[in-house]
């Protein structure tokens, strides 16, 4: 063996020497997530270590079910965030076509407040907004509430504008020659052309409705209108409260995601990554 | 170019709507409603009755300075972390890279209120699992809870558990986006690994780097559901109250719309002078 790639052996072990315990102490917490929802609350709270999963987790599920609605507020929540992801990819994708292929009057202004308000802390809306829909428009504890004002979102629109421009303009052009109709080009060209965008678009949306806790717990706060994590939310921190069905609940929204995540991993990593090349 | 005014504004109209609706008129809304009395029916115009209280208010330094603090150590420690995550996850001597990827990145898809409520479970007093591990080792166990420091410590924990991997994707993609034969230049040049680190990776990583340090600071600033949920509303005594946390707790919890509101608009000019500075560091150069 000669020395340079001995080095590089070297060098090999070193990096994964580093990076397992490092990669097993991240995995933690979500493994003892795992191991906590299967064991009984006398379990959780004995003086043992425990680091193996048991085999209580429909107890526990059982356990939740008995301290609040969660299969109710599981229902909720995927209706919600199904229903969030659609129309918030449509409007945000339509928003994009336009700024990236139309020219128009004030095309600099929509685009320079969008970019302007980006980086604002969403705190600054949050009491108007509630104001606005629990009382000028009376929406608080609906569906309403939990899914119109999140469509906002300003990154969507100018991700799909980055995506709708690095389109060759010919596509376009030649179903214009045609007659084509611009909302046709829009939903039978520009829309299966940019479908790994939509995708990533799609899962992050998906997913930030998932976990949307703030605005659910502030506007939905009444026990048959709340999603999983506000009901989840309400549980910690009680005292005669189940922590394995805590944990239960947690596994539930978060195992789901996981297996999206290891699935679609691809276009997670670049709907996420999106937000940095501008 | 023949414009196309009414196609555009077509497509355009139903975001506009929600975003003119939903967030530009609530970003002005919010700052009149700062200048108003809102505990009196109706409400009235009083420019120094919240930010006058604001300055006068422990409860908001004491949030002030919480928020601050995390943000100080538990920023640039996150940060560095998902550099190096970032790097040696784009080492081509990597073996089981899919692996390792999954531990750092899966965090990124849990909810706040699960990790919240595993986050208390591990760090509890006597039946916690990090306190026992602590004392099968030999060390004393912590309390997390009722102790400012440890308190303020798990929050920077828990935080930094669930973003690190979120700013290493970003991260990452800078790097795979830098080419390669600037490397192998090097290379030839028998130039160290460290040095190319040093003097190539960081420089043209440091637009990506900035924008992560702004997002996460923006995110920080604004943390609520850590302290609510963890260390329960902000204890010990307030110990881990946040802006966040204090906006919440007039606004929702005292319905003072006023002051949470002057609360907000603390928050937002901070956010405004930390993405200006953003611009300043990225600056093109002349």
């Amino acid at each position: 063996m000669t020395s340079r790639s001995q080095a590089r052996l070297g060098r090999s072990v070193l990096l994964h020497l580093f990076l397992t315990p490092l990669a097993l102490v991240w995995l933690f917490p979500l493994w003892m997530m795992v191991v906590f929802s299967t064991m009984p609350d006398n379990g959780i709270f004995s003086p043992g270590i425990e680091l193996l999963p048991h085999d209580n987790f429909l107890d526990n599920v059982a356990n939740l079910q008995r301290d609040t609605n969660f299969i109710g507020a599981i229902g909720i929540s995927v209706a919600v965030a199904v229903t969030y992801t659609v129309l918030s990819v449509l409007l945000t994708s339509m928003a994009g076509w336009a700024l990236a292929r139309y020219e128009f009057h004030g095309k600099g202004a929509v685009v320079a407040i969008i970019f302007g308000t980006i980086t604002l802390p969403y705190a600054v809306v949050l009491i108007p907004q509630f104001i606005m829909v629990a009382r000028d428009f009376a929406l608080a504890n609906t569906w309403i509430a939990l899914i119109v004002p999140p469509l906002f979102n300003s990154l969507g629109v100018l991700f799909m504008r980055q995506a709708f421009s690095m389109m060759p303009a010919e596509l376009f052009d030649a179903a214009r020659v045609e007659g084509v109709k611009e909302w046709r080009i829009f939903l039978f060209v520009a829309l299966p052309l940019a479908r790994p965008m939509l995708a990533a678009l799609a899962i992050i949306l998906f997913l930030a409705s998932w976990n949307n806790y703030l605005w659910p717990l502030l506007i939905n706060s009444q026990p048959g209108a709340m999603t999983a994590p506000v009901a989840l939310g309400t549980l910690i921190g009680l005292t005669k409260v189940s922590w394995g069905g805590i944990m239960a609940g947690a596994v539930m929204l978060t195992v789901p995601m996981l297996i999206v995540f290891v699935l679609l991993q691809r276009h997670f990593i670049a709907g996420i990554a999106a937000g940095a090349v501008k | 170019m023949r414009t196309q005014n009414a196609t555009a504004y077509r497509f355009l109209t139903p975001y506009l709507l929600v975003f003119a609706v939903f967030w530009i008129w609530p970003i002005v809304s919010s700052f009149l409603i700062s200048f108003q009395a809102t505990r009196t029916v109706p409400w009235r115009f009083a420019p120094t009755f919240n930010w006058g209280r604001l300055i006068g208010d422990p409860a908001f330094y004491n949030a002030l300075k919480n928020t601050l603090l995390i943000l100080v150590i538990q920023v640039p420690v996150m940060i560095s972390l998902a550099i190096v995550m970032a790097v040696l996850l784009n080492s081509p001597l990597l073996k089981a890279r899919g692996l390792y990827r999954f531990a750092f990145f899966a965090p990124v898809v849990v909810g706040e209120v699960a990790y919240s409520a595993v986050f208390r479970l591990m760090f509890s007093l006597d039946f916690g699992i990090v306190n026992k591990l602590l004392e099968s080792v030999g060390l004393a166990k912590i309390d997390w809870f009722s102790n400012v420091t440890p308190a303020m410590a798990l929050i920077m924990i828990a935080v930094t558990w669930r973003w690190a991997g979120y700013n290493a994707i970003l991260i990452l993609a800078g790097l795979q986006s830098i080419p390669e034969d600037v490397y192998e230049a090097a290379t030839l040049d028998r130039v160290s690994k460290l040095k190319q680190f040093l003097y190539i990776t960081l420089p043209l990583l440091k637009p990506v780097i900035v924008f992560c340090a702004v997002l996460s600071i923006i995110g920080t600033m604004q943390l609520f559901t850590e302290p609510f949920l963890i260390t329960e509303r902000g204890g010990p005594g307030g110990g881990t109250e946040t802006l966040g946390l204090l906006l919440y707790r007039q606004g929702f919890r005292s319905l003072n719309f006023g002051y949470a509101s002057a609360v907000a608009y603390t928050m937002a000019g901070l956010a405004i002078a930390i993405t200006l500075v953003q611009l300043w560091l990225t600056r093109e150069p002349k």
